[in-house]
């Protein structure tokens, strides 16, 4: 008896940091925000309660444009670090040996080490009409004027894909090195060619790792508010902005609450499209990885 | 021998280096058609870099490998018609066991109908025809293995390469399964390539064995000429269970030498393998425990007609049924081991009884060292 | 249990803060240059009990960092004269000034009396003046001569070579420029509502005019001196740096005036130092420390004779950009009322979303 009790003692002491973190830094400040996004300013100082906030969201298409804009965007960026992760997570965990794997991890991880902001001003200095690569371009004669390579969707695309790649390679990489490379050669073996192994076994095999890779570069992507801002052109607008603004520019709690969760809505809805689609389930991607 | 078009399988001088270590150096042989055969050997002897040469993973540093004839040196591993039983099986586990069997005729670009009549067909002759729509993960260890062995066998292969595929198996599934391999040849009667360290693995189901060691096959033949006539001291003592000694010849006398070993017991032999030792040369002699006739001390054992005899005291009973054997400590001090058979009766064995192995100069293998 | 325990702790340790240490903290709650290390440690010096910690931030993110607590954990604010007003009746994050406590003889009485006027609610008084700056143009006259008024930088002759802040200033400058008077508008809303659908127009033809939003005073002066962009809405104390630099780059009083702001001393409502406070503003408005301070801001001081306190190269950018009549033409910026805030965001959204003709 004596026993039973020291052990359940001992769960709720394991489990008591875990509860606390989500209920005091996740619960509380999303129910304290939904309660927020409910109220409506009607004068200073006085509020009333209604959805208005969020009615206002989807009567002004400005609002709804820059979420599908932001939305699709990081689709783009998602599609783009799966294309170029793919190959990378594949060379780490098949191909390279022992001790290169290590040193191609550290240099997936470097681009983590410095600040948002950092590499944000580092793109922006290779990239700038006057900056090097512009320059090296006119000093190589290969163009005669500056070629102004900032301040346009490739480049925050280009930006994205850089820093959230990580976060695509390292799931796959842990499902593809649990792969058997008997698996492979089996594929070849009982006739596959390159393709048709890659179609039918190595990407089915990868499936969870690359949904679960997916839905965490995704949600980085659309969450992200630096890069964007910083290397978007004068038309690239994206949410995290508008949701900064409704908050500290306008000081529109109420609507910057609603759209904080509209966000999340919106990419909850998009990942569990996602997961529909490629016939996954949470359990089998992220929480295995 | 028969003529080459016969032969299902033939490699030619293979040679395969990695760097300075030669994994495989100069194997030859060939494997007639609808034949067992078993490439046996320790591990890191090379016989795995020999069956991805075959299957076509890696390519021979030289040397010619053929199919049915026909040389295959750069045909990449799809489009040869040589299958392979991984070791861990590799069976697709995002599969279920149709679409691992239909897998391979999918790639072959197979019809539909063709290819629902063709898992069905080798479902039933594996005797598991209602799996199909199981997963992997839902079978048993013998089940995966055949389902392994049919994702093969539904493309009607040349050669089926099985690179120790009973490993994995305890030991009561890894007999019956021993058993069900050689029945599965027979019913194909396809070439099956066998590769194992194991020796019992390779005796009960081969027509052939191939001894390998060190990247070399030292001996090919059926097992019973392996296990009677071994060609070198190795094959000897590698294939079954052996007494072994080191000594040297005191005596030579036509084929028969007199060997005295280290620890001072002489006993007389045969000489095997090649090279004749001369008197002062190192042998090594090797008497299989069921040539030796071990009883009580005082018996009718006879000192006559050439046969080695050695007094000597019971140190242990190994009792296993049938494969029973006595431990024997001769006054050398060395230990010796011999079959016995127990009846559970009085006249059996017991430890400290004072015994008399015998065993004739035939049985006693002698080669040069 | 466990629950009560753990948060009867969280409030012995909230108590436990909330009670002043023996030396006493200054907590200011201000912009990037105006505390500059050199003046922290001579404060310090002067008075041992007394530690400053700086958080640097903008008028924004201070209004919402002391929404957020209700005016707690800062002692001293630095908001500008502007944005004082609605944003009290709004949420009521500071507390009002005892101007006994501060020697307002050294200052400007001009900007006073403004400051003053703009900031007092039921009688109180909730700030006093610190820096004053303005908001125009930045040229470089070598290639952008013509240069005069905010609507020059849609002029097709510098297509793709100049630049501007998406905020406000650029609304009510545009506004201007268009032959309006936005602060009069305040009055009237919707007439303001009318002039701010007219300049996002204009704005949003002149998007094909400009390089690129800039966003700090960093990429600004990036494109500025590397000759990227020629012509710009600017801060006159980002041009008078760059001036130090290249003397070809002005700050330009718009034709239709320069709009020039006031950062303020207030003090957040649930503060715990005034005293400190108070030593901290009278401290930085004495003249030996205003030189101090105005080199590292690059403004003037809201003190008399506050130009002959810059540094000669800063006196040097002042006199090469403002006549005075350019000063007399000044358009201080007038109390936000509320509401405009959230009409000027929409319209600012407006902009950035608008394709243009790209």
């Amino acid at each position: 008896m004596k026993q039973r009790d020291i052990k359940r003692l001992s769960l709720i002491l394991l489990f008591a940091p875990f509860a606390l973190w989500i209920v005091l830094l996740i619960v509380l400040p999303h129910l304290g925000m939904f309660y927020i996004s409910l109220r409506e300013k009607v004068a200073p100082r006085t509020y009333e309660f209604g959805l208005e906030n969020y009615i206002n969201f989807f009567a002004e298409p400005i609002y709804w444009n820059t979420l599908i804009r932001t939305g699709s965007m990081s689709l783009l960026v998602t599609v783009l670090a799966l294309l170029l992760g793919f190959p990378i997570a594949y060379y780490i965990a098949k191909i390279a040996g022992q001790r290169s794997r290590g040193a191609l991890f550290l240099m997936c991880l470097i681009p983590l080490w410095v600040s948002d902001l950092i590499r944000a001003f580092g793109w922006i200095l290779l990239l700038r009409e006057t900056g090097i690569i512009s320059s090296s371009l006119q000093w190589a004669g290969l163009v005669n004027t500056p070629i102004e390579f900032l301040y346009n969707d490739a480049t925050v695309i280009m930006g994205l894909v850089y820093t959230v790649i990580l976060f695509m390679i390292v799931p796959l990489v842990s499902t593809l090195d649990g792969m058997d490379d008997s698996m492979i050669e089996a594929g070849y073996n009982l006739g596959g060619n390159g393709p048709t192994v890659l179609r039918r076994i190595i990407i089915p095999y990868a499936m969870p790792g690359i949904v679960s890779g997916c839905i965490v570069v995704f949600m980085l992507t659309a969450g992200s508010y630096l890069t964007p801002i910083l290397l978007g052109g004068k038309n690239s607008s994206w949410f995290t902005e508008q949701i900064y603004d409704q908050f500290i520019t306008r000081y529109n709690w109420e609507s910057g609450a609603a759209f904080g969760f509209l966000l999340l809505a919106f990419t909850s809805l998009v990942v569990w499209g996602g997961l529909k689609l490629s016939g996954q389930t949470l359990n089998s991607t992220v929480a295995r990885s | 021998m028969q003529p080459h078009t016969e032969n299902d399988l033939e490699c030619i001088r293979i040679q395969k280096h990695f760097g300075s270590v030669r994994a495989v150096d100069d194997v030859s042989f060939e494997i007639p058609k609808g034949s067992f055969f078993s490439i046996l050997g320790p591990s890191g002897c090379g016989k795995t870099t020999l069956m991805r040469m075959i299957a076509g993973f890696e390519q021979p540093s030289s040397g010619d490998i053929r199919i049915k004839g026909k040389s295959v040196i750069g045909t990449p591993p799809n489009r040869r018609n040589v299958k392979m039983v991984f070791q861990h099986l590799a069976l697709f586990p995002m599969m279920n066991v149709y679409e691992n069997i239909a897998y391979g005729l999918r790639c072959a670009g197979a019809s539909k109908d063709v290819i629902r009549s063709k898992v069905h067909d080798v479902l039933e002759r594996i005797s598991l025809p209602d799996v199909a729509n199981r997963e992997i993960s839902q079978l048993s260890g013998g089940q995966k293995q055949r389902i392994a062995i049919a994702r093969c066998m539904v493309l009607d292969p040349d050669v089926l390469l099985l690179d120790e595929p009973l490993g994995a198996l305890d030991l009561k599934l890894r007999e019956a399964m021993k058993i069900e391999l050689k029945l599965l040849q027979h019913q194909f009667d396809t070439t099956f390539v066998y590769i194992t360290h194991d020796q019992s693995e390779a005796l009960v189901m081969s027509d052939n064995v191939a001894i390998m060691n060190q990247g070399k096959f030292v001996q090919i033949g059926t097992p019973q000429e392996l296990y009677h006539n071994p060609s070198a001291a190795f094959v000897a003592g590698f294939v079954g269970d052996t007494n072994r000694w080191a000594g040297r010849v005191t005596r030579v006398e036509g084929n028969t030498v007199e060997v005295e070993t280290e620890a001072g017991l002489a006993m007389r032999g045969s000489i095997r393998g090649t090279g004749a030792p001369g008197v002062g040369d190192k042998v090594s002699a090797f008497v299989r425990p069921e040539f030796i006739t071990a009883e009580k001390a005082g018996g009718s054992m006879q000192a006559g007609n050439g046969q080695n005899v050695i007094e000597g005291k019971v140190d242990s009973i190994l009792f296993n049924g049938a494969n029973s054997r006595v431990l024997v400590r001769d006054r050398a001090g060395e230990l010796i081991e011999a079959d016995v058979v127990l009846t559970g009766g009085p006249q059996d064995l017991k430890p400290k009884d004072d015994v008399t192995l015998s065993w004739s100069p035939e049985q006693t293998m002698s080669f040069k060292a | 249990m466990i629950m009560k325990l753990a948060i009867a702790g969280l409030l012995a340790t909230t108590v436990m803060a909330a009670v002043p240490a023996q030396a006493e903290t200054l907590r200011l709650l201000t912009w990037g240059s105006y505390a500059p290390e050199e003046l922290v440690k001579k404060f310090e010096a002067k008075y041992p009990d007394i530690t400053v910690e700086v958080t640097f931030s903008n008028n924004e993110e201070m209004i919402a960092k002391l929404r957020a607590t209700g005016g707690a954990g800062f002692d001293l604010a630095q908001p500008s004269h502007d944005r004082i007003f609605a944003v009290q009746q709004e949420y009521n994050i500071y507390k009002p000034l005892d101007l006994s406590k501060i020697d307002t003889s050294g200052m400007e009485a001009k900007l006073l009396d403004g400051v003053k006027a703009n900031t007092t609610i039921d009688g109180e008084v909730y700030a006093v003046p610190h820096q004053w700056g303005t908001s125009g143009l930045m040229a470089n006259k070598t290639m952008a001569p013509d240069v005069k008024a905010w609507g020059d930088l849609c002029d097709p002759q510098y297509k793709g070579k100049t630049s501007m802040r998406l905020r406000r200033t650029i609304l009510l400058g545009m506004a201007f420029d268009m032959g309006e008077d936005p602060f009069a508008a305040y009055a009237d809303l919707d007439k303001y509502q009318e002039i701010l659908d007219k300049v996002a127009d204009k704005l949003i033809a002149c998007k094909d005019n400009l390089k690129a939003y800039w966003k700090g005073g960093d990429d600004l002066s990036a494109m500025m001196m590397s000759g990227e962009i020629v012509a710009s809405e600017t801060w006159d104390s980002t041009a008078y740096k760059l001036y130090a630099e290249n003397k070809d780059i002005v700050f330009v009083p718009p034709k239709t005036g320069a709009l020039a702001w006031i950062d303020t001393f207030a003090m957040p409502r649930k503060g715990e130092a005034d005293d400190a406070a108070y030593k901290w503003i009278n401290f930085v408005l004495e003249p030996e420390n205003v030189k101090i301070m105005s080199a590292s801001t690059g403004s003037m001081a809201a003190v008399k004779g506050a130009k002959d306190l810059l540094p000669d190269d800063k006196k040097a950018a002042v006199n090469a950009a403002f006549t005075d009549e350019d000063i007399s033409n000044l358009q201080f910026f007038a109390n936000i009322p509320a509401g405009v805030e959230d009409m000027e965001g929409k319209t600012l959204e407006k902009i950035k979303a608008a394709t243009g003709s790209e």
